[in-house]
């Protein structure tokens, strides 16, 4: 054997060696690596305090309910909650809190008796449009029957629900540009308001949260 | 075995999501450890306080229903 071919025989013997030994590295990482992985994964999600977001666009009773009671349950789950209230979702902040609703042009809403002998509670009454839209005063009664409803059936009042949410820190985030729409003042809402910003403020808000809703 | 209640809460009448939100405030009021008896009357609230006591690290001892009553047990737990 030349020295030349012995040499090339010894480089053969170290790139083999070398990768033999990478190989073996290799697979001790990979495997320590997925262990300590899935052990910070954990570690992480342990640690991480759920959020939710929700954007109230409406003011009208019916969809008072479903943000206050997310937001009051999440709270109560242990979750950061923040709400930012826009456009007629705005009214549910106001320190006199005086929801209506209508079942004009809101078909799905059940028109029931929450009073009187327990057939005539049964019954679906079956309003038309003209009528709901013609008679005075036929909002203030539904409204009135929808409170009696809710109070028969022990769901809390809006107020009850939005005071809970306040005190178990619910962030209450309003639309500056609302107020200045329609001519309210900031006087006019609960102090309990957080700040008052627009959505350029709001969104970094909501693009950190695990849960964004729109109602 | 008994065990001692150490609060008990009644919240009949009372619809979702009162009954949990009720629930977290007098477990917020004991000691690690202590017994909450919970009284509700919320069909809702057979399943959504299995799933609070899951998610908060509470343990549900027992749930017991009664007619149109349902009674908990929870233990304290965090």
């Amino acid at each position: 054997m030349t020295a030349t071919q012995e040499n090339n025989t010894q480089q053969v013997r170290d790139i083999s060696m070398n990768e033999f030994d990478q190989q073996v590295f290799d697979d001790h990482f990979n495997k320590r690596f997925d262990e300590r992985f899935k052990l910070k994964m954990a570690e992480k999600e342990a640690a991480h305090v759920p959020s939710m977001t929700i954007i109230v666009t409406k003011g009208t009773m019916d969809m008072a309910y479903p943000p206050f009671i997310l937001a009051s349950t999440a709270a109560a789950l242990g979750w950061d909650v923040s709400i930012f209230f826009t456009f007629y979702g705005l009214s549910l902040l106001k320190s006199d809190l005086d929801l209506s609703i209508s079942p004009l042009g809101n078909p799905a809403m059940p028109m029931k008796m929450p009073l009187g002998p327990q057939w005539l509670r049964h019954v679906e009454m079956n309003v038309p449009n003209l009528l709901m839209a013609g008679v005075p005063g036929f909002e203030k009664m539904a409204t009135g029957m929808m409170k009696k409803t809710l109070s028969n059936k022990g769901v809390a009042s809006v107020n009850e629900l939005r005071d809970i949410c306040v005190e178990s820190d619910v962030k209450m985030i309003a639309c500056q540009m609302t107020v200045d729409l329609f001519d309210w003042s900031r006087d006019d809402f609960i102090a309990e308001i957080s700040e008052w910003v627009g959505a350029t403020s709001f969104l970094p808000i909501a693009q950190k949260a695990d849960v964004n809703l729109f109602i | 075995m008994t065990q001692t209640i150490h609060m008990k809460l009644d919240a009949r009448g009372l619809s979702c999501p009162l009954p949990i939100l009720k629930t977290k405030k007098a477990l917020s009021q004991l000691n690690q450890g202590e017994l909450l008896e919970i009284i509700s009357s919320d069909q809702g609230s057979l399943k959504d306080l299995s799933s609070f006591c899951d998610q908060m690290g509470h343990e549900l001892i027992s749930s017991i229903t009664h007619d149109d009553e349902f009674t908990f047990i929870v233990k304290k737990i965090s």
